[in-house]
C-alpha cells in the first residue's frame, strides 16, 4: 500500500487558523499541542537543571543562596515529573500514534481528549504560577511535615499536580477504551504493535494509581488550609503515612514514565533490524507483569523511614521481582538484533542509547532494592543518578527515538541524519558524564538536595556539571536541526523506514481522518520476512 | 588520606557491618559490570556484525522458548540470592546488641543535639567509645531528618513524635562524618555533625569530664588526640561547651516529682492510680482490650502525650495529656528514668 | 462524544451507534474505578487511624447524630431507586415520566444536602472541627480532632460528588425535556445513572463507618 497524499488534504493543512487548532478534536493535532507544551516545560525544567548544576560547580562558589537552590530543585523535579516525563510519550506521541496504529479515525472520546489537554494546561498554569509568588521548596515529593510548615506557596504546585493528574486519568481512560473498541478489522490483540500494549498497560496504571495521588495531594492541601492534621505529628497525625500514600502513586508513576518508552523501543528495533520482534508475547505480558508488581512495591522508598522490619523484608523481596520482566524485555531487544540487517538511522541510534542507559539504570535499581545496600545509598546522589538513568535516560531516549521515528509521519518532512548523529553523541555522552559520577558521589555518601557539600566531593561534582553542558548543547542542537527540518526538510515518503505498522500505510502527513481507505489487517505487525536488502 | 579513603569509591569502612556491606556492594558492582557487558557488549557486537550490507538477509526468528525460560529463571535465582544476602546484613544493621550504650539524639532545624546518660548534652559532636556497640535513640523537634553516618553505612530517618534508632560499633577511632539525609529546609546541607569515636583511654577521660586536648583527626588519619587534666567544663575541638549536669536518670526523677507523675505512679511496685514503673520497661503489659503491648520508648512517649490510647488492664483512663508540656530533652530524661526503675 | 442534534448520529469514528454506546459505558466504568480508588485512599486513612486509636473512634463517633445520618441514608437509597426508574423510562422513550423521576432524584439529593448542612452547622457550633480548629471541650481524647478531620474530608468530598450529581441530573433533565433522548439514544441518562448509584454506594459505606462505630 503506497499512496501519495493529495496536496492540501492533510491534517496540518486542513482547517486553518488558531481557533481551528485550539478547538480541534483531532487526536493528531492534540498530540502535537501536547508535544509543544511538554517540550516548552522541558526547556524550563532543563534551565533549572543547568542552574542547579552550575551552583554545584564548587562547594563554596554559590551564585544562588540556599533557599533559592531549594526552590530550583523543587521546580526542576516537579516540572520534569508532572509536566514532562509523565505526559511526554503517552499524551504527546501516544495521542498521535495510538489511533493510527489501531487503524482508527480518532480516539474513542475526542472531546474528552481535548478537555484532557486543557486540564493539563490549567494544572501546569497553577504549578508554574508558584514561581511568581513565594515559590515552593519542598522537593517534588512534598514530604510532611515540612510541606505543611514551609511558608512558600507550595499549595499552588500541589493544586497544579492535582489538576494535571485528572488529565492523566482521562487520557488513560480514553486510550483503554480506544484500544478495546476501535481496532481495525483483523487487528487482533495478538497482532497489536507492542507500543499499543505498552500504552495500554500504562493507561491501566494511570487510571488506578493517579486517583490515589489526587486524594493524597488533596489531603495535603487540606492540611495547609484546614489543618486536618492527618499527616501532622503536632496535631496527632502520622507524617510517615503521607509517604505511603505518596509512593503508592509515585512508584507506579515511574512505570507510567518508562513503559511507553519501552514500547517505542519495541517498535524501533524490529523495523531497523528488519526482523520480527523476539519474544512478542513475553514483551507484551512483561508490561503487565511490571504494571501489576508496580502497585505492591511502594514501600521500598521507605526502608529507613521507620517502617517495620517485616514490611521492609516484603517490599525488598517483591521489588526484586520487577527486575525479572524488565530483564526479559532487555534480553528480547538484544535478541531481536541477532541475525538481522541493522540500519543505523537516528531512531535506532537512540534505541542503542536507551539500552546503554536503561541497563545501567536497571542494574543500579537492584542495588537499591537490596535492603542493606539501600540503607547506605538511599537519599544520596546514588539515588539521584539511578532515577535519572531510568527516568531521564530511559524515558527521554524513548521519546527521542520516537520523535525521530515518527517525525516524517507527523510533519511529512525528513531531518538530516548527520545532524541527528551529532545530537545523539552529544546527548548520550553528556548524559553519562553528568550522571555517572553521581553514582560514585552517592556511594561516597553525598546526600541529595544539598546546596553545599564537603570539599572532597568537588571534583566529581565539577565533572557532572561539565557533562550537563554537553547534555544541554545536545538538546539545543536537536531543537535546531528538528526546527530546521520542519521548515526546510526534504519531503518525507509515506513509509520511509519500510515499517509494517498501520500508521505508515497512510500518507505523510496523514489526512484528517488518518487513512484514505479503511485499513484491514491480515498479518502480525512484525511480519518482517527475509528479503534482499 | 583523602585518596585512601575515597579511592575505592566508598568511604572508610569503620565497623564490622560496614565491611560486610562493602562485600555485598562490591559483589553487586561486579555482577552489574558482567550484565552490562553482556547486554551492551552484545548490542554493539550484533550492531556491527549484523549491520546492513548488500546481499545480507535477515533471519526470520520470532522466539525461542528455551532461551526465554533461561533468561527468566537465571536472573530470578540471582536476585533471590541478592535479596537474602541483603536481608541478612540488614537484619544485623537494625538489631543492636542488648548491652549497647545509649545516647539520645534530637534533630532540629538545623543541628543535631546529643544527650548522654550522665546528663551532659553536646551539639554537633557526639562522643562514643570505639569497639563498643552504641545505640542512638532519635527523635525530631520539627520536621523529618535522617541520621546518616557513611563510614558505618547506616542511616535512619528521624521522625517528630516518635523514636527511631540506629546502632553501630566503631572499629576505627577518630571523627566520622554525619549528614542529615532527609531534606529539611534552608540549611539542610549544613546540618552536619561528627561521631567522635574515642580510644579506651580517651573514652575514660571523656567520661570523667576531662578535656580532650588536641585535634581529634578524621577517622583513618594519623594524628593522635592527647588527654589532659580534669575540668568541669570541657571544650571540644568544635568549641562546644559541655556543662556538667545531674545525670539523665536524676533529671528524670526530678521531673517525675515536679510534674506530679509520682502522685499516681510509684517506683517501688505499689499500685496507685496508674501502673508502677518498677520493672515496667522492656516487659509486656496487658491492655484493657486484652492486647499485649511491649513497653518501649515509643509506648512511654505515647502514654505521656496520649495517655488514654493504650490503658493497662485494671486501670482507669484518668491521666490528662502532657502533650506540648514536656520538651524533647525532658521527655528523654523521663523515659531514661522510667527505664532505670527496675 | 457526539454533536447534540435531536436525532442522534453516532460519531464518525465508531462503526455503529451500539459501538458508541458500549464505548461510553465502558468509559464510565473505568471512570468509576478511578473514583473508587480516590475514595479508597480516604478509607485507607480511616482504617489506619481507627486501627491505631479504636477507643478514640468509639468516643468521638457519639458526637454524630445517627437519626440524621439514617434519614440521609433513606434519602439517598430512595434517590437511587428513582434514578433507576428514570433510566428505565428513558429507555422506553417515556419522556415526561423520565423528567418526573429525574426531578424526584434531584429533590432527594437536595434534601440530603439540607440535612448535611444542619449537621455541619451543629458540628461547627460545637467546635467539632478538623484538628487545627478543634475547640470542643467535651471530648477529652487528644486524638479526637482527627476523627472530625476524617469526618469532614470524607463527607465533604462525598457532598461535592452529590452536588456534581445534582448538576448532571439537572442537565439531562433539560436535555430530556428538549427531546434529545429516545430508546435509540439515551446514553447520558444511563451514564448519569451509573454515577449516581456510585455516589449512593459511597454513602452506604460512609454511614456505618462514621456514625455506627461499634
Amino acid at each position: 500500500m503506497s499512496h501519495t497524499s493529495a496536496p492540501g488534504e492533510n491534517y496540518l493543512t486542513g482547517p486553518k487558523g488558531l481557533k481551528s487548532w485550539l478547538l480541534t478534536v483531532d487526536h493528531k493535532r492534540i498530540g502535537l499541542m501536547y508535544l509543544y507544551t511538554v517540550l516548552s516545560f522541558f526547556l524550563i525544567g532543563g534551565i533549572f537543571a543547568l542552574l542547579i548544576r552550575w551552583s554545584l560547580f564548587s562547594p563554596d562558589h554559590k551564585f544562588i543562596d540556599a533557599n533559592t537552590y531549594n526552590k530550583f530543585f523543587t521546580y526542576h523535579g516537579a516540572i520534569m515529573v508532572f509536566l514532562v516525563i509523565i505526559p511526554a510519550i503517552p499524551a504527546a506521541l501516544g495521542n498521535f500514534i495510538l489511533p493510527m496504529m489501531l487503524g482508527a479515525k480518532d480516539v474513542a472520546f475526542p472531546k474528552l481528549n481535548l478537555a484532557s489537554y486543557y486540564i493539563f494546561c490549567i494544572g501546569a498554569a497553577f504549578a508554574v504560577s508558584a514561581l511568581f509568588f513565594r515559590g515552593a521548596d519542598t522537593g517534588w515529593t512534598f514530604y510532611t511535615p515540612y510541606s505543611i510548615r514551609t511558608n512558600t506557596t507550595v499549595i499552588l504546585v500541589l493544586c497544579g499536580a492535582f489538576i494535571a493528574g485528572f488529565s492523566s486519568i482521562l487520557t488513560g481512560l480514553n486510550f483503554i477504551i480506544t484500544t478495546h473498541k476501535l481496532r481495525a478489522k483483523g487487528l487482533t490483540w495478538g497482532r497489536l504493535p507492542l507500543f499499543v500494549w505498552a500504552l495500554y498497560a500504562t493507561s491501566i496504571i494511570q487510571v488506578l494509581a493517579t486517583p490515589v495521588l489526587a486524594i493524597t495531594l488533596l489531603l495535603l492541601i487540606f492540611e495547609r488550609v484546614f489543618q486536618i492534621g492527618i499527616f501532622d505529628p503536632k496535631l496527632g497525625g502520622d507524617p510517615v503515612l503521607f509517604q505511603h500514600f505518596f509512593w503508592f502513586y509515585s512508584h507506579p508513576a515511574v512505570y507510567i514514565m518508562i513503559l511507553p518508552a519501552m514500547g517505542v523501543i519495541s517498535e524501533v528495533i524490529p523495523v531497523f533490524s528488519r526482523k520480527p520482534i523476539f519474544g512478542y508475547r513475553a514483551i507484551a505480558y512483561s508490561s503487565f507483569g511490571i504494571a501489576l508488581i508496580a502497585f505492591v512495591v511502594w514501600g521500598h522508598h521507605l526502608f529507613v523511614s521507620g517502617q517495620s522490619e517485616f514490611a521492609n523484608f516484603l517490599f525488598s523481596l517483591i521489588t526484586m521481582f520487577v527486575a525479572v520482566p524488565t530483564g526479559v524485555k532487555v534480553f528480547s531487544w538484544i535478541a531481536t538484533m541477532y541475525k538481522g540487517t541493522i540500519r543505523f538511522n537516528a531512531p535506532m541510534l537512540y534505541a542503542f542509547g536507551f539500552l546503554e542507559i536503561f541497563t545501567i539504570g536497571g542494574l543500579t535499581g537492584v542495588f537499591l532494592a537490596t535492603l542493606a545496600v539501600d540503607v547506605h545509598l538511599t537519599d544520596t546522589y546514588f539515588v539521584v543518578a539511578h532515577f535519572h538513568y531510568v527516568m531521564v535516560g530511559g524515558t527521554l531516549m524513548g521519546l527521542l527515538a520516537g520523535m525521530h521515528m515518527w517525525f516524517p509521519k507527523m510533519f511529512g518532512k525528513m531531518y538530516s541524519e548527520g545532524a541527528a548523529l551529532v545530537g545523539f553523541i552529544l546527548v548520550v555522552l553528556g548524559f553519562n558524564i553528568t550522571f555517572f559520577p553521581q553514582f560514585i558521589l552517592g556511594a561516597q555518601g553525598m546526600p541529595r538536595r544539598y546546596w553545599s557539600y564537603l570539599p572532597e566531593f568537588t571534583f566529581l561534582n565539577q565533572v557532572s556539571t561539565v557533562g550537563s553542558w554537553f547534555l544541554g548543547a545536545g538538546f539545543l542542537w536537536t531543537a535546531i536541526y528538528m526546527g530546521r527540518a520542519l521548515f526546510s526538510g526534504a519531503k518525507a515518503p509515506d513509509n520511509p523506514w519500510d515499517s509494517k505498522s498501520l500508521e505508515w500505510q497512510s500518507p505523510s502527513p496523514p489526512p484528517v481522518e488518518n487513512f484514505l481507505h479503511e485499513p484491514v489487517v491480515t498479518e502480525w505487525t512484525y511480519e518482517y520476512r527475509p528479503s534482499k536488502a | 588520606m583523602f585518596s585512601q579513603a575515597y579511592a575505592a569509591g566508598l568511604p572508610i569502612a569503620a565497623s564490622d557491618i560496614a565491611s560486610r556491606w562493602d562485600s555485598l556492594y562490591n559483589f553487586l558492582v561486579w555482577l552489574s559490570v558482567f550484565f552490562f557487558i553482556l547486554v551492551v557488549g552484545g548490542m554493539i557486537y550484533f550492531a556491527v556484525k549484523f549491520r546492513q550490507r548488500p546481499g545480507a538477509r535477515a533471519k526470520y526468528i520470532t522466539h525461542n522458548v528455551l532461551i526465554e525460560v533461561l533468561w527468566t529463571i537465571v536472573p530470578l535465582i540471582l536476585l533471590m540470592v541478592i535479596f537474602v544476602w541483603g536481608y541478612v546484613v540488614y537484619d544485623d544493621m537494625v538489631r543492636p546488641p542488648s548491652d549497647a550504650m545509649e545516647v539520645r539524639v534530637i534533630g532540629k532545624q538545623w543541628l543535631w543535639q546529643f544527650q548522654y546518660d550522665d546528663g551532659r548534652t553536646t551539639t554537633g559532636e557526639v562522643f562514643v567509645p570505639v569497639n563498643k556497640p552504641v545505640k542512638f535513640i532519635m527523635t525530631s523537634e520539627d520536621v523529618l531528618h535522617s541520621f546518616f553516618i557513611p563510614s558505618f553505612r547506616v542511616k535512619q530517618d528521624v521522625v517528630p513524635g516518635m523514636y527511631t534508632s540506629v546502632w553501630f560499633e566503631a572499629t576505627i577511632p577518630g571523627k566520622h562524618q554525619v549528614y542529615c539525609a532527609e531534606y529539611c529546609g534552608t540549611s539542610h546541607s549544613q546540618m552536619l555533625a561528627q561521631v567522635v569515636a574515642l580510644t579506651a583511654d580517651q573514652w575514660e577521660s571523656w567520661k570523667s569530664g576531662k578535656q580532650l586536648l588536641g585535634e581529634i583527626p578524621k577517622a583513618g588519619e594519623t594524628a593522635v588526640a592527647k588527654v589532659a587534666g580534669s575540668s568541669d567544663a570541657v571544650t571540644t575541638s568544635q568549641g562546644t561547651t559541655l556543662v556538667k549536669a545531674p545525670n539523665l536518670i536524676e533529671q528524670g526523677q526530678k521531673l517525675a516529682m515536679t510534674r506530679g507523675c509520682v502522685a499516681c505512679h510509684s517506683a517501688d511496685g505499689s499500685k496507685l492510680q496508674g501502673p508502677s514503673w518498677k520493672g515496667l520497661y522492656g516487659h509486656e503489659v496487658i491492655l484493657s482490650d486484652g492486647k499485649k503491648q511491649k513497653v518501649d520508648d515509643n509506648y512511654i512517649r505515647e502514654s505521656i502525650e496520649n495517655p488514654n490510647a493504650k490503658i493497662v488492664k485494671g486501670f482507669a483512663p484518668l491521666m490528662p495529656t502532657y502533650k506540648g508540656m514536656v520538651s524533647e530533652l525532658e521527655m528523654n530524661a523521663l523515659i531514661q528514668y522510667i527505664k532505670s526503675v527496675k | 462524544m457526539s454533536q447534540a442534534t435531536v436525532t442522534h448520529h453516532h460519531a464518525h469514528h465508531f462503526a455503529s451507534a451500539d459501538d458508541e454506546f458500549e464505548a461510553a459505558k465502558q468509559g464510565m466504568w473505568v471512570f468509576l474505578v478511578t473514583e473508587v480508588l480516590m475514595f479508597g485512599g480516604l478509607f485507607v486513612a480511616y482504617g489506619t487511624f481507627r486501627g491505631m486509636y479504636p477507643e478514640m473512634f468509639h468516643e468521638a463517633h457519639k458526637m454524630l447524630s445517627v437519626p440524621m445520618g439514617a434519614l440521609n441514608t433513606v434519602f439517598l437509597i430512595t434517590s437511587s431507586l428513582t434514578m433507576a426508574m428514570a433510566v428505565t423510562s428513558a429507555q422506553k422513550g417515556l419522556r415526561s415520566r423520565t423528567t418526573g423521576f429525574l426531578a424526584a432524584t434531584f429533590l432527594l439529593a437536595g434534601c440530603f444536602l439540607v440535612v448535611k448542612y444542619f449537621e455541619y452547622m451543629h458540628k461547627i457550633h460545637d467546635g467539632l472541627l478538623p484538628a487545627g480548629f478543634f475547640t470542643n471541650h467535651e471530648l477529652t481524647n487528644p486524638k479526637a480532632p482527627l476523627f472530625f478531620s476524617l469526618y469532614f474530608v470524607m463527607t465533604g468530598l462525598h457532598g461535592v460528588h452529590v452536588l456534581i450529581g445534582m448538576g448532571l441530573i439537572a442537565w439531562i433533565m433539560i436535555k430530556n425535556q428538549k427531546g434529545y433522548f429516545s430508546p435509540a439514544f439515551y446514553t447520558p441518562v444511563e451514564l448519569v445513572g451509573f454515577y449516581w448509584h456510585f455516589v449512593d454506594l459511597v454513602w452506604i459505606y460512609l454511614f456505618p463507618l462514621l456514625y455506627l462505630v461499634s
